[in-house]
């Protein structure tokens, strides 16, 4: 399977019953799944008239307490920042799919991680996250879909599946196995108010107080978010001089470069942050040697290597290589810029 | 003695933001007396829209959601697929249905969503202070058209309703007024129709409503109907359109 077809296939499996997307390259073959699939499992799917549509669309059908999602590229991702602000403040789960591609603007169809920024800081207007989850293989997104769709219901939250063209485009075999499906109770869903009071659905908070008292209520469920849903790998970290911190396809490449490096006994490390909204800070609270040193290494100019920055405090040196618009830095590229930390 | 006027039940008994002659007091009745005839207000779904509606949910007294401007027919189309045995329907005014969210008007129309539209057309954006909405008429002074709709800058008046007749997936566009008694008693009578064919599975419905705005129009509410009866409805023309 495809990473593309494996996220759609897991989100079937993980109760998913209402999908709406938009034609981009490369995550078409979600869609494609999603409309053959959908139905035949008496689901809802539309191809929706635009990006804003789609996303719309979701808050719709999650307003009614259906798990829903949508999946884009960056371009399409962009159109969709309005209304995942509205999901945010609404508090409606959602769950996005981004299968990043360069850019900005149109940009190109080869795989990138240039929207960073734009996934783990919010994205649209006003003070909000989405949680952030990125695979790193077909098998991890398939998995990750569960708790996607787990998280979003949790935390009545958007939930972002942040993958790049890479991780959607290739084929890796998988294991279908059952993931964990809790039904949440949603009592605030609008199914009609029978026997209850009206229910109503809104992010719309004109009376004193009454806008930062929502604002509140969200930075303190943002707050539990980031106390216990950190996910991260670490390969070895305990002896690691220099840690390597990479995610999504991106650690592929760099798990490979540090194989050759603990071949001839260099002490390179890594730390693949998974949830990229909580991010991973755990991680490295943890490394408390002193020699450690860091590199950062993504598709794109240098966006996680902040958050890394403010990981460590700045207390140790953090150092940045990373190539964007569809280029993807190469081993050869990866081993030189660890080798200068040897220095 | 026989009651044959009362408040209604699901239009909650409380004062309105809207400004004195305001035409959405109106418009908002009609929707709950119907919807109270009907007996369908525990299975309705409304979704209010952005603009001087969107609080629409503190004078309604059955679940509702809001919408993002202009995409209230995004979300009412998944809530009914999701629900179709609930009865959803959105209420739009100009700006929200006919500029900033036609995209989504034209598609769920040309779907055929089974779905009831009330479209409040005043010909002005209230809630922004009085600029000029698509259906603002030709000469018609707005906060953003001072020296008057010029239609060789700004464009025609928008006739969304008519454009929608040609879409085989629309069962039924009415245009009515809030004028006078009389156009009243019609438009309570076409909103009925468009819920009875949600009902009745029929598809797309839409009634657009010709609604006074005296705040932006500069004009008493008095003046305001009469301006609908002798300039607006000439324009925007009553009647069945399909």
């Amino acid at each position: 399977m495809t990473g593309n077809e494996a996220i759609a296939e897991a989100a079937i499996r993980a109760g998913c019953g209402f999908y709406a997307g938009y034609p981009i390259t490369p995550q078409n073959e979600l869609t494609a799944y999603m409309a053959k699939n959908m139905p035949e499992n008496n689901r809802v799917f539309i191809q929706a008239e635009s990006e804003l549509a789609a996303i719309n669309m979701v808050f719709g059908a999650s307003a009614a307490g259906v798990r829903a999602m949508t999946s884009s590229s960056s371009p399409g991702i962009s159109l969709k920042q309005e209304g995942i602000s509205y999901l945010a403040g609404a508090e409606l789960p959602a769950v996005i799919v981004n299968i990043m591609r360069g850019g900005p603007g149109l940009g190109n169809i080869a795989p990138s991680q240039s929207d960073y920024f734009q996934a783990t800081k919010g994205g649209g207007h006003g003070d909000y996250h989405s949680i952030v989850l990125s695979p790193s293989s077909v098998e991890e997104a398939y998995g990750l879909m569960f708790d996607a769709f787990d998280l979003a219901d949790k935390y009545r939250n958007p939930v972002m599946i942040l993958g790049d063209g890479m991780l959607g485009q290739m084929m890796e075999p998988l294991s279908l196995k059952p993931g964990k499906v809790i039904h949440y109770p949603k009592p605030w869903a609008l199914i009609g108010c029978q026997g209850r009071p009206a229910n109503i659905i809104r992010s719309l908070l004109l009376k004193d107080g009454a806008l930062e008292e929502l604002n509140l209520k969200l930075q303190k469920k943002y707050k539990a978010a980031q106390e216990k849903e950190q996910r991260w790998e670490e390969q070895f970290t305990d002896d690691a001089e220099i840690i390597v911190v990479a995610y999504g396809g991106m650690a592929r490449i760099i798990k490979s470069v540090i194989r050759q490096f603990r071949q001839k006994n260099k002490k390179v490390g890594l730390i693949r942050p998974i949830s990229l909204w909580p991010f991973p800070v755990k991680a490295f609270a943890k490394q408390t040697r002193k020699k450690v040193k860091y590199l950062v290494v993504e598709m794109s100019y240098g966006q996680m290597v902040e958050d890394v920055k403010l990981a460590v405090n700045c207390s140790r040196p953090v150092e940045f290589f990373g190539r964007a618009g569809g280029a993807i830095p190469a081993e050869g590229e990866i081993i030189a810029a660890i080798k200068k930390l040897e220095k | 003695m026989d009651k044959i006027y009362a408040h209604p039940g699901s239009l909650r008994n409380t004062t309105t933001h809207y400004c004195p002659g305001c035409g959405h007091g109106i418009a908002h009745k009609l929707v709950c007396q119907v919807i109270d005839e009907l007996a369908i207000r525990e299975s309705v779904i409304a979704i209010a829209p952005v603009g001087c509606a969107v609080l629409a949910y503190d004078y309604w007294d059955f679940d509702c959601t809001e919408a993002a401007h202009g995409r209230a027919l995004a979300v009412a189309t998944a809530i009914k697929r999701v629900r179709p045995q609930n009865i959803v329907f959105t209420y739009q005014g100009d700006g929200d249905l006919a500029a900033i969210g036609t995209n989504e008007t034209i598609h769920a129309a040309n779907r055929g969503e089974n779905l009831t539209v009330i479209f409040i057309n005043n010909a002005v954006y209230g809630m922004t202070g009085g600029q000029m909405a698509p259906t603002t008429l030709a000469g018609q002074k707005t906060a953003t058209t001072p020296l008057g709709r010029d239609v060789k800058i700004q464009g025609y008046p928008l006739k969304i309703s008519e454009l929608l007749t040609q879409l085989p997936g629309v069962c039924y566009v009415e245009r009515v007024s809030l004028q006078s008694p009389t156009e009243i008693i019609k438009a309570k009578k076409a909103i009925k129709l468009a819920f009875e064919n949600q009902i009745n599975k029929a598809g797309f419905s839409l009634v657009e409503v010709l609604s006074p705005c005296p705040t932006y129009w500069g004009l008493s509410p008095v003046k305001s109907m009469a301006w609908i009866k002798d300039v607006m409805s000439k324009e925007f023309p009553l009647g069945r359109i399909k």
